[in-house]
């Protein structure tokens, strides 16, 4: 993975003794909140209802285990012994003091990590696949595009006061596993004619009180002009980008009323000045980059793997596990292992200290020491042999951290909700775990198979409820939490957004309504079709007289 | 009338406080709704938003000061009549062992 040179290291250390400095002037009065409020942000940390909240980038998902470690040890220090991961593959603090913030990013520096650009109307933290560098599928490591874009963004002059936030995400292969088509830009790798690896480029996608799939504006762009293009699409958005209204600031709501034309036009004609400047990325600049991202050294294995095999025969959990939360591996022997953090009666995405200390041993003795971070909330130990599975899933059991849901219906997303946000309406995460609750069983849970149940507690759709196969948003209705169901989105290569059922429910009807909503499903489902599958084929109807009854 | 509470988030944790007068008339700020004043009057929580707001810009200890609208049953204790305003005084739903309704939390 990525190691910062003397610049990161100067940048980094800089902005802690700068907000450290900022943070006295606050304490003392001499700056004002409404001066310090936006010097706070621009170092990730929010006041929430409970308490303040630190935002701490993670690039593109990738920790090593020195990074748990030092996460685990924030957390138990500084906090209160845990922390919560995010669908932008972020952690969050709940519980950090003002004044022993500029402590605790003294200590992520010290493991090269910060929480600069995790806040405020800038370009957040670049997103990737959990899976690059182990995936079987991709054509070249994202990360090493994501690295790229992380030091062109990272104090950008001139994009550090854009018209509103803005998200980039990037994934190596078609199957998309970041859910590039719901960000202000996605890139897809691609091969071009001759062979050559590029990206396709979409734009104007996203969440939110206005949701909108990104519509591709150049299905080809080869990689050593990726930072010029990037530039032109940005350059364009803050020059046309509306600064009068808040809620139709983001680029989506610009690229659509502009006319993907037209955007494109503006964009192309911009790029034309800037394709051959010095944004232009030399070769040598993308080897340098992409030797950190080198492959392990991985042993050459035998892919048959006898222990696995025997013990997935005679245990009914580990078989369990093994069909759900392990994926194949590019290199021949080897797996992906996915650490589920939906356990039963727990927050989706939360983990304790002694959780983030036992999964960076797991990472050094299973994985070369390497950690991913989904967006779906969950964790990867990306290169497992094969064989030594059955010894993971023990020491994982033991931690509490065995779950093996991954795709399956608890294994929700699901925003902080009213439990923390301040901007929220409602509570999500009561919801999600009732949800769990009530398909508890595994069998049933597999009976039902790959469901993506997405939970947000207020319009601004954190929990990505438009691209849920289920998405359940809470709103306030005359004081009282309320939630609208939607069904049929998806956020993967196939994305789309779901379609309103109907009137909405009151908190405990919601759990009812998911299980009738499954129960239609399999009643419905033709062979081995998935929910979303069977949505496709037979649309809203039936499942709006199955819940509202015939009208 | 409704009674009324000023709640705030304290500058140096980000914890949410309560704003109360002592018997000398100075302001404190306490970390539960129990130990908080109870303004009866509309006048009485037009003070305590004012004193409040002074506190916010003169001392800075505290920030977002504003009223809550506060009822109880019987003699019961009172609690907000907003469910976000009860979650805010409390404590997270899914964590009770956080926040204010583990009562005794630490300074």
């Amino acid at each position: 993975m990525y190691h910062y040179d003397e610049y990161d290291h100067a940048l980094v250390q800089d902005r802690v003794k700068q907000f450290r400095r900022q943070v006295e002037r606050r304490m003392s009065g001499e700056l004002t909140e409404e001066q310090f409020r936006p010097l706070r942000l621009m170092n990730g940390l929010y006041l929430q209802l409970h308490a303040y909240m630190l935002r701490v980038a993670i690039p593109y998902g990738t920790l090593d285990s020195r990074q748990m470690r030092k996460l685990a040890y924030i957390a138990r220090r500084y906090d209160k012994g845990y922390g919560h991961f995010t669908t932008r593959q972020n952690l969050q603090y709940n519980w950090p003091k003002l004044e022993e913030t500029p402590d605790i990013l003294s200590e992520l520096a010290e493991v090269e990590m910060h929480a600069i650009q995790t806040s405020g109307n800038c370009i957040r933290n670049t997103t990737s696949d959990q899976y690059a560098g182990a995936a079987a599928d991709e054509i070249e490591d994202p990360r090493i595009w994501c690295e790229i874009v992380r030091q062109w963004s990272t104090l950008h002059p001139e994009f550090s006061f854009l018209p509103r936030k803005f998200k980039i995400a990037i994934t190596g292969c078609e199957n998309d596993r970041a859910a590039v088509k719901v960000h202000d830009i996605g890139l897809i790798m691609k091969r071009g004619e001759a062979g050559e690896i590029g990206f396709e480029v979409l734009v104007g996608g996203g969440l939110g009180r206005t949701p909108f799939i990104g519509k591709s504006i150049r299905s080809f762009l080869p990689k050593e002009h990726l930072l010029s293009y990037l530039e032109a699409i940005l350059r364009t958005y803050n020059q046309i980008g509306r600064r009068d209204n808040k809620y139709k600031a983001r680029i989506k709501v610009t690229f659509h009323e502009t006319g993907a034309e037209e955007f494109t036009r503006l964009v192309e004609e911009e790029w034309a000045l800037l394709k051959d400047s010095a944004l232009k990325l030399p070769k040598e600049e993308m080897d340098r980059i992409a030797a950190h991202f080198e492959p392990p050294a991985f042993r050459v294995l035998d892919a048959a793997a006898p222990e696995s095999e025997a013990r997935k025969a005679s245990d009914k959990g580990f078989a369990s596990w093994l069909r759900n939360n392990i994926v194949s591996h590019r290199a021949s022997g080897y797996s992906i292992a996915n650490i589920s953090l939906k356990p039963l009666g727990l927050p989706p995405g939360d983990v304790t200290s002694d959780q983030m200390d036992l999964i960076a041993d797991l990472a050094d003795e299973f994985s070369f020491g390497e950690i991913r971070v989904t967006h779906t909330q969950n964790l990867v130990l990306p290169h497992v042999e094969s064989n030594r599975l059955p010894e993971l899933y023990d020491r994982l059991v033991e931690g509490g951290l065995g779950t093996a849901n991954i795709g399956l219906l608890s294994d929700s997303i699901c925003c902080p909700g009213l439990d923390f946000c301040t901007l929220a309406n409602a509570r999500s995460i009561p919801i999600a775990t009732q949800i769990a609750e009530r398909f508890a069983d595994q069998d049933r849970l597999e009976a039902v198979g790959e469901m993506q149940i997405k939970i947000s507690g207020c319009i601004n759709a954190c929990g990505h409820h438009h691209v849920g196969h289920i998405g359940i948003l809470g709103v306030d209705r005359k004081g009282e939490e309320h939630y609208q169901i939607q069904l049929g989105g998806s956020a993967t290569e196939d994305a789309a957004l779901g379609k309103i059922l109907g009137r909405g429910f009151k908190a405990d009807e919601v759990v009812d309504v998911v299980e009738k909503i499954v129960d239609i499903y399999l009643g419905l489902r033709e062979g081995d079709e998935r929910f979303i599958d069977t949505f496709r084929r037979v649309g809203l109807g039936p499942f709006k007289e199955g819940v509202y009854g015939a009208s | 009338m409704t009674e009324q509470v000023l709640i705030a988030s304290r500058l140096s944790d980000g914890l949410v406080v309560f704003l109360k007068r002592t018997a000398g008339g100075s302001l404190e700020w306490v970390a539960t709704l129990k130990d908080a004043e109870i303004a009866e009057s509309d006048e009485r929580a037009a003070e305590l938003l004012e004193a409040g707001e002074a506190a916010a810009a003169e001392k800075q200890v505290i920030i977002d000061p504003y009223l809550i609208d506060v009822e109880r049953e019987g003699g019961g204790p009172f609690r907000p009549t907003k469910f976000r305003e009860v979650i805010r005084c409390l404590g997270p739903t899914i964590r009770v062992d956080f926040g204010t309704q583990t009562e005794g939390r630490e300074a």
